[in-house]
């Protein structure tokens, strides 16, 4: 028994290397003296001073963020207001059929989305750039919202809105005041899965952000194929750390809703 | 009892448009183009052509090939690798290690692979040691299938892990209780109980395994040709929107088979960009 746990615990940890080890190595990498990702010629953080001089990177990167902001934070409510309307669908038919258009874009390749937007927005001449990128960002994240939000709203008691409707509140008063409070977690994962979709998406943008605009991936894209450069692993250090304050983050505020749910509840019960 | 509105009709109108506009015409567009010529005009020439050639057909099948090979050396690395996460004490953190990864840009993992597998890189080193001459690995096949298996193992992970949570502890002291040797626990029990993980995992993998043009141009060494690979070629190098519409369209048929053969379960893992 014991000799099967210890053959699991090695297994895993080799695995666990393998998904780390490409990451560690670009970040280690990134303080070497040196111009290649071959020898380790001794530690300097004159890379991370390159980054910082680079003004056409950093526009890049803010671009990034700001298209990632704007189109998870449109794409939620879009995609939180179409929860409802999928939720509030009486006939099963065309409640499967909103959904299963809902979920075209997800199980979609990315080239299949990028081409047919491309298509699209030539056909009604929107100009590629900024428009046509924010747009596709936007379009992509809204099914991923409703798979978020879906469940939460699922879980809600009729009897609640019933209650507030005995209780003489109108429509908008029961969504502003009874929904939104009960489905925020899920809207607040939604947003947080839009952003990371939006800062992740390479072949979306990459085919619909014509000649003007880039962001972050597609730079990432155009300077790899020019080959190495250790910049590009500065960026990736600065990134994981961002990346890994964001993940923790998330969990732990998750985790302290959790928390102070089940408080609340337990209050329920006495 | 009757259903309530929870809003206005007008609060749907965007997401009613959403629907119209960015999800039924893009492809309704995708597949009307794949009708055009160069001068667009209306022609059944780039199915033809598509038919007819035999390297299109190849290509496809080609493409299927490295898509299966990818999902199946995923499915032998993820499907231990979850089970054993599972046994663990704070599997919940390790999910999360496991996810982790993930949210790495895609295309920042390729690049640290170029380092990795070039011709004086760290491998090639370790091969030096036992006095292997320096092998040509990056722009290799192998290359491409071990990047991309790579990069889609967290998204196997995850939905197989799933449903071993879903299997009753019960069940699996109840066959072991009439008998059952370990392997036949698994086979007969843990397995069959499973597979809707493993289907949502092989669908999560194999469609974006169709169409990673990223990694076929920076480690694949342009050598690896998937519909992903093509359909960018003709969208933004040859222009030749027609034809890549044509390849579109191969795809969303061929992605339409996937998700018959693997159900309707929704993969819960997202997607690779």
């Amino acid at each position: 028994m014991t000799k099967r746990i210890h053959w699991s615990n090695l297994y895993l940890i080799l695995v666990f290397i393998v998904l780390y080890a490409p990451i560690i190595f670009l970040v280690v990498y990134s303080f070497n003296s040196g111009t290649t990702m071959d020898h380790f010629n001794g530690f300097t953080l004159s890379h991370y001073g390159e980054l910082f001089a680079d003004t056409r990177l950093i526009a890049i990167v803010l671009q990034t963020l700001l298209i990632a902001l704007l189109s998870a934070l449109i794409s939620t409510i879009i995609g939180t207001l179409g929860t409802l309307w999928i939720q509030q669908t009486s006939r099963p038919f065309f409640k499967n059929t909103l959904l299963s258009l809902n979920n075209i874009l997800i199980v979609s390749p990315d080239v299949i989305i990028g081409a047919s937007f491309l298509i699209f927005f030539t056909t009604l001449s929107i100009p590629l750039g900024f428009t046509s990128v924010l747009l596709s960002h936007i379009a992509f994240s809204i099914p991923i919202v409703v798979l978020m939000v879906l469940p939460r709203l699922k879980e809600l008691n009729s009897s609640m809105l019933d209650a507030a409707a005995d209780l003489g509140a109108n429509q908008a008063q029961i969504l502003r005041e009874v929904i939104i409070p009960f489905i925020t977690p899920g809207i607040f994962s939604g947003f947080f899965m839009a952003l990371t979709y939006s800062l992740d998406d390479f072949a979306v943008t990459f085919f619909v952000t014509g000649n003007g605009f880039t962001t972050l991936s597609v730079e990432i894209y155009s300077r790899a194929r020019q080959g190495i450069s250790l910049e590009i692993n500065a960026l990736s250090g600065l990134l994981f750390v961002l990346t890994l304050g964001l993940i923790l983050g998330y969990y732990f505020v998750s985790q302290s809703h959790q928390r102070r749910m089940l408080k609340r509840k337990r209050g329920v019960a006495k | 009892m009757s259903r309530r509105q929870y809003a206005n009709w007008g609060y749907y109108i965007p997401y009613g448009l959403w629907i119209g506009l960015f999800v039924i015409a893009p492809v309704g567009l995708i597949i009307y183009q794949s009708f055009l010529n160069l001068n667009h005009h209306f022609t059944l020439a780039n199915y033809e052509t598509y038919f007819k050639s035999g390297t299109y057909l190849m290509m496809t099948v080609n493409s299927l090939w490295w898509a299966f090979l990818i999902t199946v050396f995923t499915l032998l690395i993820s499907y231990p690798a979850a089970y054993y996460i599972h046994q663990l004490k704070h599997r919940q953190l390790w999910l999360l290690l496991t996810i982790l990864p993930t949210w790495i840009n895609l295309l920042l993992k390729a690049y640290a692979f170029i380092g990795i597998f070039s011709q004086s890189g760290v491998v090639n080193q370790f091969l030096g040691l036992f006095g292997i001459a320096p092998q040509q690995i990056l722009f290799t096949n192998f290359s491409f299938v071990f990047v991309a298996t790579y990069i889609q193992i967290p998204f196997m992970i995850l939905p197989i892990y799933n449903s071993i949570d879903d299997v009753s502890d019960s069940y699996i002291n109840a066959s072991r209780d009439l008998g059952a040797t370990s392997w036949q626990t698994f086979s007969k029990v843990i397995w069959p109980l499973t597979l809707p993980g493993v289907k949502a995992g092989v669908q999560s993998v194999f469609i974006p395994s169709l169409s990673l043009f990223m990694l076929t141009r920076l480690i694949g060494g342009n050598k690896v040709i998937t519909l992903g690979t093509a359909i960018e070629e003709h969208f933004l190098t040859t222009m030749n929107w027609g034809m890549g519409s044509t390849i579109g369209v191969v795809l969303i048929i061929a992605m339409v088979i996937i998700m018959m053969l693997t159900g309707d379960r929704q993969a819960d893992g997202g997607r690779v960009r």
